[in-house]
């Protein structure tokens, strides 16, 4: 079973998206922000990451940065999940290394056919 | 046993005008599972003709006095639900299994596909985007993608080429999105080069004038289920009408040739496609033969 890493301030979306993602068979673990989130991929490195954008003590972006230069047997792919929809932000994004995109709010076909397109599902 | 409410057997009565309506325009047939949302989606139509119910929608169409007011109905009741590069693996076999099979025997260096029953145009587009992001292949190549559906407002809205933020997420990869597509307000807009390259058109797949010619892909998909078991196989025959030897057709998921006719059978090398049956000499001019 693959294993998805829910990073969001808000407990609702966390709540949202792990009942969409355990509906597709994936194990779900929860981080609150960056650096919750760094400290569980070292821990143990999820499949798929799906990021916040804004959370406070470290960003959506200041993760990914920090995931670049991390020591980790693999990678995970990253589905950046924000309210930020300027095509300016998704470059921004997806020039920090973000594999996919969504866009708040998601519903499950969307999270499933994201998760498709990076190979996890 | 009690008797329904006056107002729930006036409704009945609206009802099957109303699908009598989609039925006889469309060939389609609406059953039950659509028939509980028919008031939904009828209220913008309403709405729009300053109507007060169904009822009264229903006797406004007896009095034909509005053309405009059928179409829109019809548009209304019509499932235009799509999505890009939906089920991701058939558009994986299109691309590194089918089209490759498709230009090793093509010597006019022509690729033609058929997307019919193609609704706001999300497959033609998938086609088309994974056809261009692919230029090396089809260098030379002359490309013709034929998408048709019977939703006026459908296909108003493909050529058009804007979709909004749910439907560019659902199934379209974000390099695809910055690639491919443009903001448009709250909306996003197909670029200039992918609108050109699909030719997008108001059709009827009972109607034998169109389109003319054979296509080397015809894709008609999550179509024939609205369809009685007759009108299956009239679609299906227009659909043989319109291939070679060579040809692929892929329907739905759930949707078989199996019963609906002796046109196609299952494709031996594609699986879940189908292939055109053995033709007579007669007709039969080669793997690769067009008409027009």
């Amino acid at each position: 079973m693959k294993n998805c890493l829910v990073v969001d301030d808000s407990k609702v979306i966390r709540k949202v998206a792990r009942h969409i993602l355990e509906s597709l068979d994936l194990t779900v673990s929860e981080a609150v922000d960056g650096q919750d989130a760094l400290t569980k991929c070292e821990a143990c490195p999820p499949d798929v990451v799906l990021l916040d954008w804004n959370m406070p003590i470290m960003s959506g972006m200041e993760f990914l940065q920090a995931l670049s230069t991390a020591k980790m047997a693999a990678r995970p792919k990253i589905i950046f999940c924000t309210t930020e929809n300027g095509i300016s932000h998704i470059k921004a994004a997806v020039e920090a290394g973000a594999d996919e995109y969504v866009m708040k709010p998601f519903d499950r076909e969307t999270l499933e056919s994201k998760l498709a397109i990076v190979g996890v599902i | 046993m009690p008797l329904p409410p006056a107002g729930a057997a006036i409704f009945q009565g609206a009802a099957r005008i109303l699908s009598g309506l989609l039925e006889a325009r469309t060939g389609q047939i609406l059953s039950e599972g659509r028939a509980w949302r028919m008031e939904t989606a009828l209220r913008p139509v309403l709405r729009a003709h300053g109507l007060q119910d169904i009822d009264d929608l229903a006797a406004m169409l007896l009095r034909k006095r509005d053309p405009r007011l059928d179409e829109d109905v019809v548009n209304a009741l019509l499932n235009n639900e799509s999505s890009f590069f939906r089920d991701l693996q058939i558009f994986d076999m299109i691309h590194r299994q089918i089209l490759p099979r498709v230009q090793e025997h093509r010597q006019d260096r022509t690729l033609r596909i058929w997307s019919a029953g193609c609704s706001t145009g999300q497959e033609a587009y998938s086609l088309a985007i994974r056809l261009r992001n692919d230029t090396a292949r089809w260098q030379g190549w002359r490309i013709e993608i034929l998408a048709t559906d019977i939703s006026t407002a459908a296909i108003e809205q493909a050529r058009a080429g804007i979709f909004s933020q749910m439907d560019v997420q659902r199934g379209l990869a974000v390099g695809d999105l910055i690639k491919w597509f443009e903001p448009h307000g709250e909306d996003w807009r197909a670029s200039p080069d992918l609108r050109r390259m699909i030719d997008f058109r108001h059709d009827n797949l009972f109607d034998p004038r169109a389109p003319s010619g054979e296509y080397d892909l015809l894709l008609c998909r999550n179509v024939l289920l609205y369809f009685t078991p007759e009108r299956r196989g009239d679609v299906l025959r227009l659909l043989a009408r319109h291939s070679h030897a060579g040809s692929v057709l892929l329907l739905g998921a759930g949707e078989t040739v199996i019963g609906q006719g002796d046109d196609f059978q299952s494709h031996p090398e594609f699986r879940g496609g189908y292939a055109r049956k053995a033709l007579t000499p007669d007709c039969a001019g080669g793997p690769m033969r067009r008409t027009a």
